[in-house]
């Protein structure tokens, strides 16, 4: 709810801004179109933050040797199933159901789908070695948030919280179908179990 | 065969391993995995679908036992 607010707080003065702009002097067009540029773009920002807990590469890490990798990804499969498997071989994302919500765990952070799948948050979280391989740093979050998934969204950062399209439309496209996943997942989840 | 292993940069290592029936195989992964305790390291075993445990204690009859670093805010 917060985010909400916020998000309206930003974009509900840039577009009356715009309006009385225009009424008041039809000629001042331009500063009403930048006006609306405003209120469309700062939301926009939040969203592309939230998508970036994600984001693969950007020099974060060490790449880690082919081996490591591979065994990193085999530890991981063990820990989740078929489905899930199949979906992080895919996307780079894994999915899990939890009490809060579908979880989206990536290498450097977490989406969480809300139940009834409209809103997303997206968590920034991750493991402080930077040469450990994509599938542990997985693991890692993946078992914190099994043994404590209300700590585990306590421990992380809270870089943006709000519509699912939003940040669907930030995410690269191979992660897309994880988040659709999750979303399916997140509109089976019971919202009266929700805390 | 139970295993104690830990998530680093190799992508994992194991440990230790053992049998409830051979005591000083227990006593070995007991050692290592104080150990790795006292490094810093946690301590996860899976119970169940989804669910996992944070241990202080090694849990003889758990089949894997994972050793993982601390989690922070980004």
């Amino acid at each position: 709810m917060v985010w909400t607010a916020i998000t309206v707080a930003h974009v509900v003065p840039f577009i009356a801004a715009g309006i009385v702009l225009f009424l008041v002097q039809p000629l001042a067009l331009p500063v009403s179109l930048a006006s609306f540029a405003h209120a469309w773009v700062i939301p926009e920002l939040y969203a592309q933050r939230g998508a970036n807990v994600v984001r693969v590469g950007g020099g974060r890490f060490i790449r880690a040797p082919a081996d490591a990798e591979a065994r990193s990804v085999g530890l991981l499969g063990d820990l989740v199933g078929h489905e899930a498997r199949a979906l992080h071989a895919q996307t780079g994302l894994v999915l899990e159901r939890g009490r809060l919500g579908a979880w989206l765990v990536g290498p450097a952070g977490a989406l969480l789908v809300r139940p009834g799948g409209r809103r997303v948050a997206c968590y920034c979280v991750g493991v402080n070695d930077p040469a450990l391989p994509s599938g542990d740093r997985i693991a890692h979050l993946l078992l914190a948030l099994r043994a404590d998934e209300e700590g585990f969204a306590t421990v992380a950062n809270l870089a943006f919280s709000g519509a699912r399209w939003r940040v669907r439309r930030r995410l690269a496209p191979i992660m897309r179908p994880a988040l659709d996943a999750g979303v399916a997942a997140a509109r089976r989840l019971d919202t009266r179990a929700m805390p | 065969m139970s295993r104690l292993i830990r998530m680093d940069q190799s992508g994992h290592t194991t440990l230790a391993q053992w049998t409830a029936d051979d005591p000083e195989a227990v006593e070995a992964a007991v050692a290592t995995f104080r150990e790795e305790l006292d490094r810093g390291y946690f301590a996860m075993v899976s119970t169940g679908e989804g669910q996992a445990e944070q241990v202080r204690e090694l849990p003889v009859g758990a089949e894997l036992v994972i050793m993982r670093l601390p989690i922070s805010g980004g």
